[in-house]
């Protein structure tokens, strides 16, 4: 069976998307626009439980309505002979019920094997990423045990090429938390003391939002990440460029924003390749103008909210690790030059 | 009766006049107007620079940081970074390049366009 997929016109994503206020199935965190073989696995089970639901809802529905037409019609006569009564409620509320939960299970157990095949085993090898989580962030670190100085660790965002199965190692430092990409896949959580594996492939490119899946802390609701899908040959140059660290700041302003990074501390926390900061508790901040946001998705990597998260970062996301370092007006617009020169 | 109708004529006369007054400050209207500006196309903008970060501005949503002054009433403010007078060109010239007329504030240079410095400078007026 060919799984259902999103260029194929469908008639019930559409009355869902009715539904939905037309919300449904086009956005970058939806489970409802698969972007991928075990994504569209997920739907195609999600699509058949729902059809089951419908259909079992429109069944009572009608013998409700057929129930209360006969009691109208017929009045006082209204009383069923005592076998049919016992055959409504063993068919009704046995036999039919019972078929239908298995039929569910039987196809949940079958969805579940088909993707947990997916990836593994013959086919292209695996890319494999490990996920840390922590209170509200993830640090991803790309793997390539043959070449261990090909290894490097970003954060918040995980790039992958398009077309091969990647495979994330899931781990968590403090709590537990969850991964989930709606459009990629299901939900795995990330478990203290343990290592949970999730294979999944994207089959086009684009950014696609995720999001942590089980309540983690006070800034759970704020621990987001993006995946970018890239071509194959783009992801190459990626990885290339992400194995560089950035050229030192020449001009006066960035070099006295290294500076004002380095005496401040922030090296204790965040690392960047090629400087002293090596911290190791919070975002590499090696490539950080190349990410999209700040903060774990929480804002807009610019630099009107850099100021801000720097400023105030427990205004902006009360709760997090990171302090406020009080810094002149002008260190702070040092600070924010030489972060968005690290390309 | 007739006191008492004297006297709702009285009171209506008195909240239209109040209300006049405060529509039609004449102050406001003449000092506020940025040539050019659309005050309904300000929240979008203040929104993409990420002005909310640090400032709560009524009206802009996410918009409740307390790291720069709160931006509420901001028509009736007589000076901008305490340094210049609160006029039209005065504060898109603020907007634009804030480490020009106060340097080393706080405040960065957000890379601003013109058209949406007043766009954003129309919208704080409204602000009162």
């Amino acid at each position: 069976m060919r799984p259902l997929s999103a260029a194929r016109p469908r008639l019930p994503l559409a009355a869902c998307a009715l539904l939905a206020g037309g919300c449904v199935g086009t956005g970058v965190q939806d489970v409802l626009a698969p972007r991928g073989p075990q994504a569209e696995r997920i739907a195609d089970w999600f699509w058949i439980s729902f059809a089951l639901a419908v259909a079992v809802f429109v069944a009572f529905v009608a013998v409700l309505a057929y129930g209360l037409l006969r009691a109208r019609r017929l009045g006082e006569r209204n009383e069923l002979p005592p076998a049919h009564g016992r055959n409504l409620v063993l068919w009704g509320g046995l036999v039919v019920p019972t078929a239908i939960l298995l039929v569910l299970l039987v196809l949940s157990a079958y969805t579940d094997r088909r993707i947990s095949r997916l990836g593994r085993g013959a086919g292209p090898e695996p890319l494999t990423i490990e996920v840390v989580g922590e209170q509200f962030w993830w640090q991803v670190r790309y793997l390539d045990p043959a070449h261990p100085h090909r290894e490097f660790t970003t954060a918040n965002e995980i790039h992958v090429p398009t077309g091969r199965p990647v495979r994330l190692l899931l781990e968590s430092r403090d709590v537990i938390h969850s991964f989930w990409v709606p459009n990629l896949h299901g939900k795995t959580d990330l478990i203290p003391g343990r290592t949970n594996d999730l294979v999944f492939q994207v089959d086009e490119p684009g950014v696609y939002r995720g999001q942590c899946a089980e309540f983690c802390g006070t800034q759970h609701a704020r621990m987001a990440l993006l995946v970018e899908a890239l071509p194959p040959a783009e992801f190459a140059a990626w990885w290339e460029r992400q194995l560089r660290p950035p050229a030192p700041p020449t001009d006066s302003v960035r070099v006295k924003g290294r500076d004002v990074f380095m005496k401040n501390g922030c090296g204790v926390c965040h690392s960047i390749r090629g400087t002293p900061a090596r911290g190791r508790v919070a975002p590499d901040l090696t490539h950080f103008a190349s990410r999209r946001t700040i903060a774990a998705g929480t804002l807009p990597n610019t630099r009107g909210h850099l100021g801000g998260w720097i400023s105030d970062p427990q205004g902006i996301k009360p709760g997090n690790r990171m302090p406020a370092v009080p810094l002149k007006g002008e260190e702070l617009q040092a600070l924010l030059d030489y972060l968005h020169s690290l390309k | 009766m007739r006191a008492a109708r004297r006297g709702l004529a009285a009171a209506l006369t008195c909240a239209a006049l109040a209300g006049c007054l405060r529509d039609l400050d004449p102050y406001l209207e003449e000092r506020h107007t940025v040539a050019g500006g659309k005050a309904g196309e300000g929240p979008a903008a203040m929104r993409v620079y990420g002005c909310g970060s640090c400032h709560t501005i009524p009206g802009v949503r996410g918009a409740d940081a307390l790291v720069g002054p709160p931006l509420a009433g901001f028509a009736h403010r007589r000076y901008i970074a305490g340094r210049v007078p609160n006029q039209p060109d005065e504060l898109v010239r603020w907007i634009l390049h804030p480490q020009g007329v106060k340097p080393g504030t706080a405040m960065p240079d957000l890379g601003v366009t013109g058209q949406d410095a007043r766009n954003i400078a129309a919208y704080l007026y409204t602000l009162k």
